[in-house]
């Protein structure tokens, strides 16, 4: 049923990563992803693959998860990992009509296939261990300095958070829809695609029709109680940068100086 | 003759998950042909997964829905045919609304079941008839039509399908008490002349007991009484038990037996009532 889809991929925990601010978790995890795209060393791969897996363990969640992520992304990772191979430059090893074997496209391959599998699995950490209105709250904040150039952050929080709230309403609704037209005899599981795609109309006409109402509905009630995006509000849960948010940061910044002294003392592999 | 007969109905939602839920055990019972037939219950007492289940809409976790002695689940690939038979009216089945006119919506139904055009043509007038929609409604966008008229639409469209049984879950929710007598006439009087099996499932204790003949009463995902309308409602104290109301009439019959007035406390209407009271009077 409609009912059944997950909603985002965040996994309830309290584990250490669980628990850190959202905000801190964005900048880390970015800043991670563009120091494992820094790696240009054996050792500094292993460095920051070993990284990646200590983040994976301290959000207690299995590691098959993860790997199930990986899933998703395999073909890509097969693809680029295969043109790479193709692709080095040097004495080939061995030669196939056009195809040549470098030792410098083997290890580009497998440079390229272990940072886009670390790089996807320590994304994976952000939304596994951290429920969507705490994204949309760190959104926010991370985004002030854009109001400076006049861009109405405020509004555009709201409209996300709005938009989260909104979709196992509307999956409910949309199951009811169903049902009540399946009772009249609609036929949503046979025919080919182009019937299907028309039994669908029954369906998303009344879904568009209630949508609208909700929103008017909505926008009245937020009026009702004087909304105004610009007012200074205050929050329920409060971010705070705590003991964890700065055990993680230093712990990243040992990560980064160790990839940054591996990038100066010792000779790239390319 | 029974039409449609649950045998050891029981539902669990969500099977398998941390969620699971049962939201009816072992419910059993049939209904007859012609009948008309309240099923009454609290909030979450497992009416609505009743209803779905006897339309095909849900199947059951253990148990059978027979309809004229035969499986529903035997074949699932025909659970259309049994909801063509036992046509269900959801709550605020105006959502449902999705055609360009009144007319076209209420065709859906029976166009669904393959009838030929004149014939879904005929339904449709009959069924806008029997639900009181006004000629000059059929040809308007159902989006334009009143709370009540929508109402009304949505119901016709159930009803143009002529299914044996027709189950209708709280049809007078959110209507002004005008609205919600005149749609219940209509049904009552739509039931006399099509002479089908109703199911109709209310809140309102008053409605039920005006125009039901027998009454089932679900408690906590059982049904917990099926009788006679008078009977069922002849047992006030059970029904408080279970967080249910007696009609009004019948309270205050009761409570006059109670203080010493030797009246009929099974009375279920206010005419009934005041004959009731004065009869009791005059013999004195």
């Amino acid at each position: 049923m409609v009912r059944d889809i997950t909603l985002g991929q965040y996994l309830p925990g309290s584990s250490f990563v669980h628990r850190m601010d959202a905000r801190s978790k964005i900048l880390l995890l970015t800043a991670s992803v563009v120091f494992i795209f820094l790696c240009f060393h054996f050792a500094s791969l292993l460095i920051m693959t070993g990284f990646t897996f200590l983040v994976l363990l301290g959000t207690r969640i299995s590691l098959m998860k993860y790997l199930k992520s990986l899933r998703g992304v395999l073909l890509v990772i097969v693809v680029t990992g295969l043109f790479q191979i193709f692709y080095g430059s040097g004495e080939p090893l061995f030669e196939w009509y056009f195809l040549k074997v470098t030792m410098n496209g083997l290890v580009s391959a497998a440079f390229i296939v272990v940072r886009i599998s670390i790089l996807m699995m320590i994304s994976a950490t952000l939304t596994y261990t951290t429920s969507p209105t705490d994204l949309t709250d760190a959104l926010e904040w991370l985004m002030k300095p854009l109001k400076l150039v006049r861009v109405p952050v405020n509004d555009i929080a709201m409209m996300m958070t709005i938009a989260l709230r909104f979709i196992p309403v509307l999956l409910e609704e949309t199951d009811k829809i169903m049902n009540a037209q399946k009772a009249r005899g609609a036929d949503m599981e046979s025919g080919n695609l182009f019937k299907r795609i028309k039994a669908l109309v029954p369906v998303l006409i009344p879904l568009f029709v209630s949508a609208f109402r909700r929103a008017g509905d909505l926008a009245t009630a937020m009026e009702c109680r004087c909304y105004d995006s610009g007012a200074v509000r205050t929050r329920m849960k409060v971010m705070r940068f705590g003991w964890r948010d700065l055990c993680a940061l230093l712990i990243c910044l040992t990560v980064y100086a160790a990839v940054l002294c591996c990038g100066r003392w010792l000779p790239s592999v390319f | 003759m029974s039409v449609i007969k649950a045998e050891g109905v029981t539902f669990v939602y969500g099977q398998g998950t941390p969620f699971q839920k049962t939201a009816l055990d072992d419910v059993s019972f049939e209904m007859r042909e012609g009948e008309f037939v309240g099923l009454i219950g609290h909030t979450g007492s497992g009416k609505s997964t009743l209803v779905q289940l006897l339309n095909g809409l849900l199947r059951p976790t253990k148990g059978k829905i027979l309809i004229d002695g035969n499986d529903i689940w035997q074949n699932p690939k025909k659970i259309r045919q049994v909801r063509f038979k036992v046509g269900l009216v959801f709550q605020y089945p105006e959502y449902q609304l999705f055609e360009e006119t009144v007319a076209k919506d209420i065709a859906f139904g029976p166009k669904n079941m393959g009838l030929p055009e004149d014939e879904v043509e005929k339904r449709v007038q009959k069924a806008a008839r029997f639900v009181g929609l006004r000629e000059e409604l059929m040809e308007a966008s159902p989006f334009e039509l009143s709370g009540g008229e929508k109402r009304r639409a949505a119901i016709a469209g159930v009803i143009a399908m002529d299914p044996d049984v027709l189950i209708l879950d709280e049809p007078t929710a959110g209507l002004d008490p005008l609205g919600r007598d005149a749609l219940l006439d209509q049904i009552v009087s739509y039931h006399k002349v099509r002479r089908n099996t109703v199911l109709l499932v209310s809140h309102t204790m008053e409605d039920i007991a005006r125009i039901a003949d027998r009454i089932i009463v679900m408690s906590k995902g059982k049904n917990v009484l099926f009788d006679d309308t008078r009977k069922v409602f002849s047992q006030g104290e059970e029904l408080e038990k279970i967080g249910l109301q007696v009609p009004q009439i019948t309270k205050i019959m009761m409570m006059l037996r109670k203080n010493g007035f030797p009246v009929d406390s099974s009375v279920l209407s206010v005419e009934q009532g005041f004959q009731e009271i004065i009869s009791c009077l005059s013999s004195d």
